[in-house]
């Protein structure tokens, strides 16, 4: 535990002594006010004309049409924010050299991977938390419901664990930053698309296609369902692309 | 301290480390010679733990190091031929996280970071940043790291390569003052470096021991005769007739500039070579022993492709 927490800290200390950490930060955290000043410039006017209709009126939901949005947005920004963070991970002591100090230091391979993994997903968390303040501001002069909004958190940060992982796994795979950057925004882009063929209907793929895509599991976090089937997905695949990375290192120093 | 017995790695049909023997005793500073692509970096990543070997055995510290891995690594101090820096760090704080993942009590990592840093002497950069130093303080940076954690054994990979004269000086300097503190192997391509350096020496190539041993038994067991380079106002056929003259004399070639006067190991006629050149004025401008590893050391690798 020690040895994680050692590896932790380097990374951190890695992101915020190069400006990697404030330029994604800035310029997340831009994107993200952007967005949540434009829905909340367009809820405000359509509120104000569903109020005119009694009928309409009951379904004026600040989480449904401002927090829900967002959230969906957001996921679409980590996925040009993941990869990131996490390209230099493993890419990078492998290129310097410095996977050889890693290596022949008292410490696992499961340890390394783990302790930098553990890094960007701290880095993920404080993105996440100054986000957090925007929603201040619509708990002050509104009165939305905290259980769907606990729930897209906790599906952001999931979502953010997976991603985490795939762009650590392709980190492991090259010693070329750029390539593990692209190859980790493909298949993020794929996993965000995956389930638009079910709606065209593609047989009996569908459901596994839809599955797979995290858009539908996160979905349902954003509406405030917690499924433990919603669950499983993420810590699974996320589990998968650590192991996935664990057993590259593993198998290059043995080949 | 370090026993290798009859190592061998393959990387795929390439043979990087064939059949390897050799000891090094607890204390002394022994070198791994050999040309380029001879399996110098190869062993020592075995030895490190970095990569392990396709068969045969090897132990340091008296751990095996394919099952007892990381005691192994708990007992080396690895400088890689590729120093392994995080260049946005400052010295300090490099070495401050290499103490903590070498496993370091929190207690002691300040006062060995300070130690470190005084016998590298490291002292005038200690808070700068790594990418600013320069390569002889680089050097010293990736020395300092390999014994952070006061390891028995210490293996160096090429510690002086890349260097200019007066760097290559200090680190030798540095490095014989870890003497009888740590065991130490160190590689290199550059024969001075083991005479200056070394206690014994290790010579490979091609993955294959040539020789091994403390640097007088290999020049005793190597050289037959014993002779001198000795260089003149000029070198040529009437000088070389003068030494031929000499009584216990066995050969005299001329080598460019240089005559080479050899005689039977076991007598010494350098009083003899140096009077004749005095008395008949040839205009002495250098005159040296050539039983040194120099020779040796490409009699041995120039015979490798006969063996």
């Amino acid at each position: 535990m020690r040895n994680i927490w050692s590896l932790i800290k380097k990374e951190l200390r890695a992101y915020f002594s190069s400006p990697i950490a404030y330029v994604v930060i800035s310029g997340f955290l831009l994107l993200v006010g952007y967005f949540f000043y434009s829905l909340i410039t367009w809820f405000n006017a359509a509120s104000m004309q569903m109020a005119q209709n009694p009928y309409y009126a009951q379904q004026v939901n600040v989480n449904e049409m401002v927090f829900s949005p967002l959230f969906h947005n957001m996921t679409i920004i980590l996925v040009l924010v993941a990869p990131l963070l996490t390209m230099r991970l493993l890419a990078e002591e492998k290129k310097t050299g410095t996977d050889e100090l890693l290596f022949t230091s008292p410490l696992s391979v499961g340890q390394i991977v783990l302790g930098k993994y553990a890094a960007a997903l701290i880095m993920w968390t404080i993105m996440l938390a100054l986000t957090a303040i925007l929603s201040i501001f619509v708990f002050a002069h509104g009165n939305p419901e905290l259980a769907p909004w606990l729930t897209g958190y906790l599906g952001l940060f999931l979502t953010g664990a997976l991603f985490l992982a795939i762009g650590l796994f392709f980190s492991s795979l090259t010693e070329n930053q750029i390539v593990a950057a692209f190859l980790t925004v493909v298949t993020l882009l794929l996993l965000l698309v995956l389930n638009w063929v079910t709606s065209s209907g593609a047989g009996g793929w569908r459901s596994v296609l839809s599955y797979l895509s995290f858009s539908e599991h996160f979905g349902d976090m954003t509406r405030g369902i917690l499924d433990t089937k919603d669950l499983v997905y993420y810590l699974t695949f996320a589990g998968f692309g650590l192991f996935l990375a664990h057993s590259v290192i593993q198998s290059r120093r043995w080949r | 301290m370090i026993e290798v017995r009859e190592l061998t790695k393959r990387f795929g049909e390439l043979v990087a480390v064939s059949d390897l023997t050799f000891e090094v005793e607890a204390g002394r500073i022994w070198g791994l010679l050999g040309p380029n692509a001879a399996g110098k970096t190869t062993t020592m990543r075995i030895l490190t733990g970095y990569l392990p070997a396709t068969s045969g055995r090897a132990t340091v510290a008296g751990y095996d190091v394919f099952d007892k891995t990381d005691d192994v690594k708990r007992s080396i101090g690895y400088l890689p031929e590729i120093v392994p820096l995080y260049l946005d760090m400052t010295v300090e704080a490099y070495l401050g996280f290499v103490a903590e993942i070498k496993q370091v009590p929190k207690a002691k990592r300040k006062a060995a970071v300070s130690r470190v840093v005084e016998s590298a002497g490291l002292k005038d950069v200690r808070r700068r940043l790594i990418k600013n130093i320069s390569r002889g303080y680089k050097q010293r940076v990736g020395i300092a790291q390999a014994m952070i954690h006061d390891p028995q054994v210490l293996v160096l990979d090429e510690p002086t390569i890349g260097l200019d004269p007066a760097q290559i000086r200090e680190i030798r300097e540095l490095i014989r003052g870890l003497r009888g503190e740590h065991t130490i192997l160190l590689s290199t391509h550059i024969l001075p470096e083991v005479t200056q350096v070394c206690d014994g020496v290790v010579i490979i190539n091609e993955g294959r021991l040539m020789a091994s041993g403390s640097l007088d038994e290999l020049a005793a067991s190597f050289e037959k005769s014993d002779g001198v380079l000795v260089r003149l106002r000029r070198a040529g056929a009437e000088e070389a007739a003068l030494f031929r003259g000499l009584p216990g004399v066995e050969k005299v070639e001329v080598e460019g500039e240089e005559i080479r006067v050899e005689w039977r190991r076991g007598r010494d006629l350098r009083d003899d070579v140096a009077r004749l050149v005095l008395d008949k004025g040839l205009g002495l401008k250098e005159m040296r022993s050539v039983a040194g590893i120099e020779d040796l050391y490409m009699k041995i690798v120039a015979g490798g492709g006969e063996q």
